[in-house]
């Protein structure tokens, strides 16, 4: 280290260089390169998808790399799993904390490398409790170590998983998303913190959406899209205008089947919906033959929101109105029942059934339309099973392959195949085409686009904005729960969606 | 036997490899079952005799009803550890009515059903609603229904039965014992709905991904509630049979047959953790148990070493089922 400063070379903590690496049908990164400074706050900012997540994970070992290479402390490492990480001091301080509830702070803390007496293995409680106290002032805290963490709330936990990282001496920490489930005041404890640790020469890499955090807390910010590397400023040299061009400056190719349907009444009206502190006084309506696309950074509201129209969750307040009617949708068979279908953006937990086949799947919904008193019509399931197959052209050796063994793509069809033989009038798509290869997004857009011109009304969200704008008539932009935009399609401009997406600017349109 | 034919397969490059072993996936089973009963009916001479073979279908009738009912509630994931009591209850409830110039035969037949069914009702509604894991209603459930049928028998057994009510499990039609019929009508039931209805495949539905199956407007409450009250039934429905065929109603009969039915379900091919699984395999399952002890009866294996085989094969017919899955 000392000898790569003296030959004048920076002296960055962590190089990553070239860094490549593909998914199945997915080009994940592409050379993509990162440089932190000792005692630096880095942010790393991008759209959803563009990268951010993998090249952390590529850091921490639990990706390889297809190409590239990462040098740590000026040396060049070969990080195979996060254990490797951690004792060259690099820790990642995930999204989702999981820690170990039933336990004590310490105990946490201790996970895996618990102090022991010579004889017997008996673990050395009062270390433990001594050290742990010691790591917590290090940060500013006073804690009793023999604390359960259920009785933690969010910020704590995660004050819990910084301070592990600490008592792993690591240098570099990472944070996904930090303040995404803390609010003010806790926010400002964070920082708090991480000033702390950065005046003690660590550095951060901070992942956020929320623009105003990064101006607040970093000193240099990098922006990735598409898995690209688009470039690094010191934070205080970069307005925000030419910060959201970065983040989504790139052409717009009209490679999108969408066609122009006349559309037709409201299908639709959804007026000042509320879901506990998700959803928060949306008001909009759809119309038949339209596509309104939603767009949003991660934790927008969106997914939560077509959950409470579908019934899934409980509206806390708000009238939702079907052709003009005043209708409650309080359970998944109540929208079902008012011909809603909602094709979730998690096929795994709410779409399919993996462990049966194909068609089992889709004819699950509408099964009662092919029964003659409870008994099945297997002839008639089997040739209306057939038909789907084949206008969603889902490749399938036979009906009775199992859902788990198709592709992404085509368990998607399956998923689109099975509600749309509900003949729906409203159908909600909640990233449709999230992890599918490229062709199969493409059939998917067509098959969206169909369904339009058939005259069904269709809530598209998706967090890729070239298919937002390509694929919608309008556009509604939220914000943590809120309706921060509307779009015209001829008005539609990814730097104002990305200004009403991260809360920068309000905007409202009448059509 | 599975596992040497599929490494045998795997040494001859010039077989294809996927099909055999794909039709050892889905058959392993049946394959197993027929490779046992060629080899005890060459190892033991009487094994093979319409008799012998009789009596096993027979021994087996009263297991195999029981984990026809216990396929439905493992396909959901689910579990039933009340049957065995539930057996008992029902046993000492039917035979309470079934004295000589009381009743006529169907009121002893139908309180062991009903209150089957019932106690089947109470598990599914308290799982349903009140979002508690199976195995702890069930296993709430089997202390409750055991010690019922003690309060309401003192503990003593109920002799005293009609002939009508004893030919139930103890006489013959065209040579067959009648449990043997029983048996064949709880698996047509079972079969036809678990194979051809709406119910069955929401069963299935619930089993393979709940969310899921909510989301397409599954009713999961009433189809979870449904499948313990039939488990809750065929039990009720055994416990008239063991009854009839012993000519005792005991509060203590059926002790451990939950496990019994466990044991033939998983052997059958049903996954406990839900969502794949069929009668037939249980029949199947039901019917190696069966012949297995009935076997080692023959060639004078004590019982004390009959209850580790069965152990064995229990856990070997999981080993395998599971190696077989991971081949797809």
């Amino acid at each position: 280290m000392v000898e790569a400063a003296v030959a004048g070379n920076e002296p960055f903590l962590l190089e990553m260089r070239d860094i490549t690496k593909s998914f199945p049908g997915v080009q994940a990164l592409r050379s993509v390169g990162l440089k932190v400074a000792k005692g630096s706050v880095h942010a790393l900012i991008g759209e959803n998808g563009a990268g951010k997540s993998t090249l952390m994970k590529v850091l921490i070992g639990m990706y390889r790399a297809d190409a590239g290479e990462i040098l740590f402390r000026g040396r060049k490492v070969a990080i195979l799993d996060p254990g490797e990480a951690l004792r060259l001091g690099i820790s990642m301080i995930h999204q989702e904390l999981n820690p170990i509830p039933g336990m004590t702070i310490a105990e946490n803390l201790f996970v895996g490398r618990e102090p022991t007496f010579p004889l017997l293995g008996v673990v050395n409680r009062s270390l433990m409790n001594r050290n742990t106290v010691q790591w917590f002032k290090e940060i500013g805290l006073d804690i009793d170590p023999t604390t359960k963490v259920a009785a933690l709330n969010v910020a704590e936990r995660q004050m819990l998983e910084i301070v592990k990282a600490i008592s792993c001496n690591a240098d570099l920490i990472i944070m996904d998303e930090p303040t995404s489930a803390i609010t003010g005041r806790e926010v400002e404890k964070l920082f708090g913190i991480i000033r702390t640790l950065t005046a003690k020469g660590k550095s951060v890499i901070y992942i956020s959406h929320k623009i105003d955090e990064l101006y607040q807390i970093s000193d240099v910010i990098t922006v990735l899209r598409d898995g690209q590397y688009i470039g690094t400023r010191p934070t205080a040299e970069l307005d925000r205008q030419t910060l959201i061009s970065m983040m989504v400056g790139r052409e717009i190719s009209n490679l999108f089947p969408k066609e122009d349907v006349a559309l037709g009444p409201v299908v639709l009206e959804v007026q000042g919906l509320c879901q506990s502190d998700k959803v928060k006084d949306i008001s909009f309506t759809l119309r038949q033959g339209e596509i309104l696309g939603i767009s949003g950074l991660m934790g927008a509201g969106r997914t939560e929101m077509v959950e409470t129209l579908f019934g899934l969750r409980k509206a806390s307040r708000g009238t939702i109105r079907i052709h003009g009617e005043a209708v409650k949708l309080g359970s998944p068979n109540a929208a079902i029942a008012h011909r809603l279908a909602l094709v979730s953006e998690d096929r795994k937990l709410y779409g399919l059934n993996l462990k049966d086949s194909v068609k089992n799947n889709v004819t699950l919904v509408n099964l009662a339309q092919y029964c003659l008193g409870g008994i099945v019509r297997q002839g008639l399931e089997k040739s209306v099973c057939a038909a789907q197959i084949e206008r969603f052209n889902i490749r399938t050796y036979s009906q009775a392959q199992i859902a788990n063994t198709l592709s992404g793509g085509n368990q998607q069809k399956v998923v689109i195949a099975k509600w749309i033989l509900t003949d729906p009038d409203i159908i909600i798509l909640d990233e449709p085409t999230r992890g599918i290869d490229v062709a199969a997004k493409a059939e998917i857009h067509r098959i969206i686009v169909a369904l339009a011109k058939e005259g069904k009304a269709i809530l598209l969200i998706s967090s890729e904005l070239p298919e937002i704008m390509g694929m919608s008539d309008r556009v509604l932009v939220l914000h943590e729960g809120r309706l921060t935009g509307e779009f015209a399609r001829e008005d539609l401009d990814q730097e104002s969606i990305m200004m009403c997406a991260t809360g920068q600017e309000q905007r409202s349109q009448v059509q | 036997m599975n596992l040497t034919q599929t490494t045998s397969a795997t040494r001859h490059p010039e077989l294809p490899r996927v099909p055999v072993r794909r039709v050892l996936a889905k058959y392993g089973i049946y394959i197993a079952f027929a490779v046992l009963f060629a080899i005890l009916s060459f190892s033991s001479p009487s094994f093979l005799s319409v008799q012998n073979i009789l009596n096993v279908l027979r021994q087996t009738s009263l297991n195999g009803i029981i984990a026809v009912g216990m396929t439905f509630v493992i396909i959901t994931g689910g579990i039933d550890l009340s049957v065995g009591a539930i057996v008992a209850v029902a046993a000492v409830l039917a035979t309470s009515y079934a004295h000589p110039g009381a009743y006529p035969i169907v009121v002893p037949v139908l309180m062991g059903l009903v209150f089957g069914a019932l106690a089947g009702f109470i598990n599914g509604f308290t799982i349903a609603k009140g979002n508690i894991a199976p195995f702890i209603v069930t296993l709430g459930m089997m202390t409750i229904v055991r010690g019922t049928a003690l309060v309401y028998t003192g503990g003593r057994p109920i002799i005293g039965l009609t002939d009508q009510y004893k030919w139930i499990g103890g006489g013959y039609w065209l040579g067959i014992p009648a449990p043997v019929y029983f048996f064949l009508l709880a698996v047509l039931i079972g079969h036809f709905l678990l194979a051809y209805t709406k119910f069955g495949r929401h069963v299935y539905a619930i089993g393979g991904n709940e969310q899921a199956a909510r989301v397409s407007g599954v009713k999961v409450h009433r189809i979870i509630i449904a499948v313990y009250t039939l488990a809750g039934l065929f039990a009720g429905f055994a416990g008239v049979v063991l009854s009839s065929r012993v000519m005792t109603g005991s509060p203590v009969a059926g002790l451990g047959y939950e496990l019994d039915a466990i044991a033939a379900v998983v052997i059958g091919g049903t996954s406990l953790s839900g969502g794949v699984g069929s009668i037939p395999g249980t029949i199947v399952g039901a019917l190696i148990i069966g012949f297995m002890s009935n076997g080692l009866d023959l060639l004078n294996v004590s019982s004390y070493y009959q209850q580790i085989v069965k152990g064995m094969i229990i856990i070997v017919a999981v080993l395998v089922d599971q190696k077989n899955k991971q081949v797809k």
